[in-house]
Parts: C-alpha cells; structure tokens; sequence
C-alpha cells in the first residue's frame, strides 16, 4: 500500500499537480479511515488531500484510474495468470441477458446482439448493463493484442466506430417519439435528445476506462501513466492544442479572467499613497488640538493606460490571438481604452465588434468571420500590414497609448517595415510583443522577431495561459 | 478524544440527509474525513451551490452551535479573534485612583485589566473556547486580503490562539471548520495546505431532482424532473452566469404557485427571468429554447 501511495503521488507531481509533503502525509491518514473498497469514497479520500485546485480535478482522476483501476473486487478483470477472464465475464454477462428477456446464450454474441442490448441498456438508463456491454464491445471489437504498441485512443475510435452511436442517438429518439406517441414537444425532444447524449457520453466513459485497465494490465501502471499524461489547462501550449484542449482552455479563461480582474482592482486600491492632501491634513488636526498628528494623503492616480493591440490572426497563431483579446477585452475597465486591430496581409480595426457584441465570444466569433485582413493572398506579411497601421492609425498613437503586438513573425519573407515598430515605440508609452513560439523557435526559418524586437520595450514568450496571465498582471 | 461523532461514511450521508441535504458522495466523505482527522474544509464552487448550506446542515446534524464569520475586505484581528475592552479597562482603572491609591502595585494592576474579564471574544476565539461542540464556519475567506488570511493560520492547524498579554489559549475541543470560497482570487499554498478541499459544482441531474423534490413543496415528480432537465440543458449554454441551485429552486417554486404542471416552451421563456439574472443571458436561453429542438 505504501508503495502504491508514493507511486501515485510521484506521479501527480509528474502530471504537475503540487503535492506538499504534508498533503501526502494527510492522505496517508486519509485513507486509514476509509475502506479501500469503497473506490468511490477512497476517491474522494485522496483528491479532498492532495487535490487543492479544481483545475487538476482531471488530471487527478486520470492518475488514479491508472494506479487504483485494478484493485476494487468488482474489476477484477484479471484472474491470477493475469489472463483475461473471459468465462466469468461471459457468464456474468448471460444471467444479465437472461434477465432482459433471454435471447440465448452469449458464447457468440454477434455485432448486432450486442448493439441491441446496448440500445435497450441506453433506452432504460440501466448502468449495470451500461458497464456490461462495453466491456463486451471493447472484447469484440477493439482488437488489444498484449505488448501492441499503440495507443488507448486507437482502440478507443476502433470501438466506438464499430458501435455507431450516431446511429444509436437517432434511433434512441425514434424510439422515444414512439412512446409518447408523437406528441412531443419541441422542448420535450430536445431535452430527451440530452438525456440520451448524456447517457452515451457515460458509455464513452466507460469504454475508455475498460480500454485504460486492460492496458494497464498489460504494460504495467507506469507506463500507462506516463503516456497518459497531459499538460494541465494553463499549460497547454495555445499554438499546439487539440479541440478538446481548447475547448478546456477556453473554459479556464473565464475564472481566470475573474480572478485577475479582482487581483488587478485590488493592487490599485491597496498600492502606496499619493502626494500629501493638505487640506485633509489640516482638518484631521484639529481632533489633536491643531497638531497634524495623522497626516492624509491623496488617493493616487489610477494608472490606467490605453492599450492597442495588433493581432496576427492567420492559421497558425489564431488561437493565441483569440484568447489575449478574450482576455484583455474581459478586463476592460482596468484599461481606459482598448482598440484592436488584426491582420494577416492587410489589416482592419475590430474595436467595434468588441462594442457591439455584449458576448465577448460572439466578438471574436465575429473578428475572425467579418474582419477585412486579406489583401493578396491570405499569407502573414507583418511589413504590408504594419505600414497600413502606420498610415492609417499611426497620427492616433500617443504618450498615453500602450502597443501590444500579437504574433510570431513569421513574415513568409516579405519585407519587414520595422520601422514602424521603431517610431510606434518613439511615440508610444510602451510597446510590447508577445511571441506564442518557444523562444527557441525564434529567428528560425521566417520568423524576424528580432529585427522587430529591438525596437519594443520587452518580447515576451507567451504559449500558454500561464504565461498570458503573467504578463497581463505586469501590465495593468 | 474520542472521535465517535460519526460512525461511518454511510452514516453521514444519512445524517445531512435527515436534516434536508443531499450530498453526493465527494460531499460525505470529505466531511466524514474532516471530522476523523480534524482538518477544516476548504469549500470551493460557483456561487448559489449549497457551500454555505454544509455548514448549516453538518451543524444541525450534530447539534453543535454555528458560529459564524462573515470575512470581507478590511476584516482584522479585532474583528475575527479578540479585542480588549479598553473602555472597561479604562474605567477598571479609575476606579482604582478614586479608592486607595498608591499602594497598589502597577504588576497587580496590569494583570487585573488583562485577563479574561476584559477581553472581547470575536468568532474565532469564541469557536475555540466555546464548552460545547462547535461548527465554525468561515464565509467568502477569498474576500480577505492575502495578509490577513495569516491570522487564520494558527488557529485552522493548531486550534489555538495566542494572546501576547495572556498566553495560548487552546481548544477546549476540536471545532469542525468550513471556509467557503467563490475563487474570486487564489487563496496562499499555506492556506490551503492545511484544510482538506471540496470542490462543489452544479448537482447532477438525479441529485438536482431530488433537492427539487425535498426542498418545494407540493411539486409533482414530473415537474421536478422537468425543472432539473431544463436547468442542465440552460447550463450547457455559455452563459454570463450560470443557473444555481438556489435559483433552480425558486424556479421550481415559482411553477408551483402559478400552478404549472408541465413546462411548455412559452411558460419556460416567461419566467427564465427568475433562472438567469442578465438580460442578454435571458435572451440567449430563448432563443436556444425554441430555435433547437
């Protein structure tokens, strides 16, 4: 058990979960009073410890299923020669269909038998048979071989595509019309239609965990937690996430942005004191007989700048781009004024979208379908668009202004117009680039950072919320 | 001490139920393990899921005494531990001179206007002396500075306050203690460190039913379903704000009264005010109603 602790807690500070030594010393004492079978509660035992941050709530759970998926009694997939245990199972599986009805034994079950009972297992919501069919499914049709080197999500999109669950959902809702014989109101289908998505996405799960434990049993629990390991939210690199990734990072912004606008309000109000307020002081004063005991100063000047960013929006740094506007447009107030203005070869000012829309999000749904930023070809060229910028909306910069330049300089060797930069920055309070590259990408290939970044007052390397977040504190 | 308070985790989740709280699984056994291995809880969530409600029902489960701390921006130690009655102090000492003077030592005199006679207990320290048992509960700790969070500290690892005029004061048992949190900022590592943590988020389908079912009364089971349907198909919206628990219930309220026994699609529009709380979240949820289906 002690070596399956610490294994476990080294490997969520792998994953980068923080664990003190006291957190671990706690789950220790933890799980003393709380009987192992009992997954559920040991669960919950461990994360209330070693977990202080919903964000790694994922990562936690990830971890886990791979140290403690084979020790409950009820999955014991594994008999003692570590073989698959294909007849308990199997007969497990008869009394249950025996149960549904009986259609004959389950030596065979066909494709099509196992479809139908998942259909019924879906249709009443029965877990038992839900957990049942997709260990048969993940049986028949994943086709794990031991020592293949491949990963979980290959056998995952192998079972799943043999399983057509599109197909499954749309006959759930036949079914479901019938029964209510037609009658069903829109409102009434869409939210059957959920309750049905809602099932098969635990069915996913499920599927995806019985695929885990057998790998597991098969290469060992490190090397299964090694592979699954992901970056945490504010970690993933923006200009590298999967879909899903994004769609977890964009649902980390939201709190963040919260928590940085409270931060932000907060430094303002607490920071030091401005200059002697004379006439308050003499007033104090007089409570002490005219001696200005307790002197009173002015509450300082917000320093609020106003703040122009200029974003490269063309494929490969869209999402960096989607996100800082996300970010800085949520923390508006902090700002006394925000324009915007993208580009790809040409460039359009999109400060209006952001006016407009109530819903930052339809914003930047709106910049990236409306905004007028081609101008030959639809290539990056920092030189064309940045002498646009100057022309146009060069006259509006001043000693008040701070200039964010979003993008990673790849300027498909165009020509570079640093000199816009340079005499930006002349005029300017501060210019600042932000780089979604690792730094060690930068001047490779087409990327010109340099030659623009002797020009701004800082670069900063900027790939993951993390990051973002960093320097939008410094900022404000 | 004998830690006997609950006997098993199966116990617990009765208990809160038997006072009209229903906790899932994470909720019971995290305050089973707050109470065997006497560490606060750090309870984290959306505004309007029940964090403050624990509190209340652990409290009401085990007879114990709630003693409450509302933190807020510029709480201090007066506020939250102790004060001194300086004004008694002050008159304590006058009385004094007006008797006879002089022959009383300024020591006696200090130790007589520094003990427990003139000392004002605030939350904290009334948690730790109090005789009988006691939840602490400690609301919205995010709302404090990170500096003041320090004061809690000592008393949230050790059960103990000290006083410099009179020594440590320890206590006489062990509270259960609740902090709340709505994450507007991260609370300190130190802090968190030292409670166990709860992350509690919108119900499930099933358990948001069933707080509909046990919270209003007179609500059909249909209805109850209903409600709980349309609430999670609203949260699935991006939405400025999301529905709450709190706010489903006054829904379901609602419906009651006006005596709605099955939610069409123009009943649901009418009162979405009473779910959401911005108009343009209002409208959004329209549209998505009616257009989807």
């Amino acid at each position: 058990m002690l070596d399956l602790m610490s294994g476990f807690v080294v490997e969520l500070r792998n994953a980068g979960l923080p664990v003190s030594l006291t957190e671990n010393l706690d789950a220790m004492e933890a799980v003393k009073h709380i009987p192992i079978e009992d997954r559920d509660a040991f669960k919950y035992a461990l994360a209330t410890t070693l977990v202080k941050n919903e964000q790694h709530w994922k990562a936690f759970e990830t971890v886990f299923e791979v140290y403690f998926s084979l020790r409950g009694p009820e999955y014991n997939v594994l008999d003692e020669e570590g073989e698959i245990d294909e007849d308990s199972l199997e007969e497990w599986m008869s009394q249950q269909m025996r149960g549904m009805g009986g259609q004959g034994s389950s030596e065979d079950m066909s494709p099509e038998e196992i479809a139908e009972m998942l259909f019924r297992a879906l249709m009443n919501a029965d877990e038992a048979m839900m957990a049942a069919m997709a260990r048969a499914a993940v049986t028949q049709f994943a086709g794990m071989e031991p020592g293949r080197p491949v990963g979980g999500t290959y056998y995952l999109y192998r079972t799943l595509r043999n399983l057509d669950l599109d197909g499954m959902l749309d006959r759930l809702m036949e079914q479901a019309q019938e029964r209510s014989e037609g009658d069903m109101t829109s409102l009434q289908e869409r939210l059957e239609r959920e309750e049905f998505e809602n099932r098969i996405e635990d069915l996913k799960r499920e599927i995806e965990a019985e695929i885990r434990r057998r790998l597991v049993a098969d290469r060992g629990v490190e090397a299964m937690a090694k592979t699954l390991r992901k970056p945490l939210p504010e970690d993933v690199d923006f200009m590298h996430a999967s879909r899903e990734e994004m769609a977890n990072i964009r649902k980390a912004i939201q709190p963040l942005t919260r928590k940085l606008a409270a931060r932000l309000a907060r430094k303002r109000k607490h920071k030091r004191k401005g200059p002697l307020d004379f006439r308050a002081t003499v007033r104090q004063s007089l409570s002490y007989g005219g001696v200005p005991a307790e002197p009173r100063f002015r509450n300082p000047r917000p320093n609020k700048p106003e703040l122009v960013v200029v974003a490269d929006i063309s494929g490969s740094v869209a999402a960096f781009a989607r996100f800082t506007l996300h970010l800085v447009y949520a923390l508006q107030n902090q700002f006394s004024k925000v324009r915007s203005f993208v580009f790809i070869d040409g460039l359009d000012e999109v400060t209006h979208m952001f006016q407009d829309e109530e819903d930052i999000t339809n914003a930047v749904h709106r910049v990236n379908t409306e905004a007028d930023v081609v101008w030959v070809d639809g290539h990056s060229d920092y030189g064309h668009a940045f002498g646009v910028f100057w022309e146009n909306y060069g006259s509006e910069i001043n000693s008040k202004s701070t200039v964010m330049f979003l993008g990673d300089a790849r300027n498909n060797y165009h020509a570079t117009n640093a000199w816009v930069v340079k005499e930006t920055a002349k005029k300017a309070r501060s210019v600042f680039w932000l780089n979604p590259e690792p730094k060690s990408y930068w001047d490779t290939g087409d990327s010109v950072i340099t030659e623009y970044a002797t020009h701004a007052d800082a670069v900063f390397e900027c790939r993951n919320l993390r990051q973002l977040e960093g320097f939008v504190d410094h900022l404000a | 001490m004998g830690d006997t308070m609950f006997g098993d985790l199966a116990s617990v989740r009765d208990g809160l139920k038997d006072v009209d709280y229903l906790a899932d699984d994470g909720i019971a056994s995290v305050v089973f393990l707050a109470e065997k291995l006497g560490k606060p809880v750090l309870v984290e969530g959306p505004a309007g899921t029940g964090k403050t409600e624990l509190a209340k029902a652990v409290a009401s489960m085990t007879d114990a005494r709630l003693i409450r701390l509302q933190c807020y921006e510029g709480l201090d130690e007066a506020k939250a531990l102790y004060e001194w009655n300086y004004k008694k102090q002050l008159l304590r000492i006058q009385a004094d001179r007006g008797s006879d003077a002089n022959n009383e030592d300024w020591t006696d005199l200090q130790d007589d206007i520094f003990n427990d006679e003139f000392l004002l207990t605030r939350p904290l320290l009334e948690a730790i002396s109090a005789e009988e048992k006691v939840v602490l509960l400690i609301d919205e700790v995010d709302r404090v500075e990170v500096e003041t969070e320090a004061l809690l500290l000592e008393i949230l690892s050790d059960y103990q306050v000290s006083i410099p005029e009179l020594g440590t004061i320890e206590a006489k048992q062990i509270p259960i203690v609740f902090l709340t949190s709505n994450n507007t900022r991260e609370l300190s590592e130190a802090l968190k460190r030292r409670c166990l943590f709860l992350h509690i988020d919108y119900p499930q389908l099933e358990r948001e039913k069933e707080i509909v079912l046990t919270k209003v009364d007179g609500i059909s089971d249909n209805l109850a379903e209903q409600v709980a349907r349309i609430v999670r198909s609203i949260r699935q919206i991006e939405l400025k704000k999301s529905p709450s628990v709190s706010e489903t219930l006054d829904w379901a309220r609602t419906l009651v009264l006006l005596g709605v026994e099955s939610i069409d699609v123009e009943q649901a529009k009418e009162s979405l005010h009473i779910l959401l709380k911005y108009q343009s979240d209002i409208e959004k949820a329209a549209k998505e109603l009616t257009v989807e289906g």
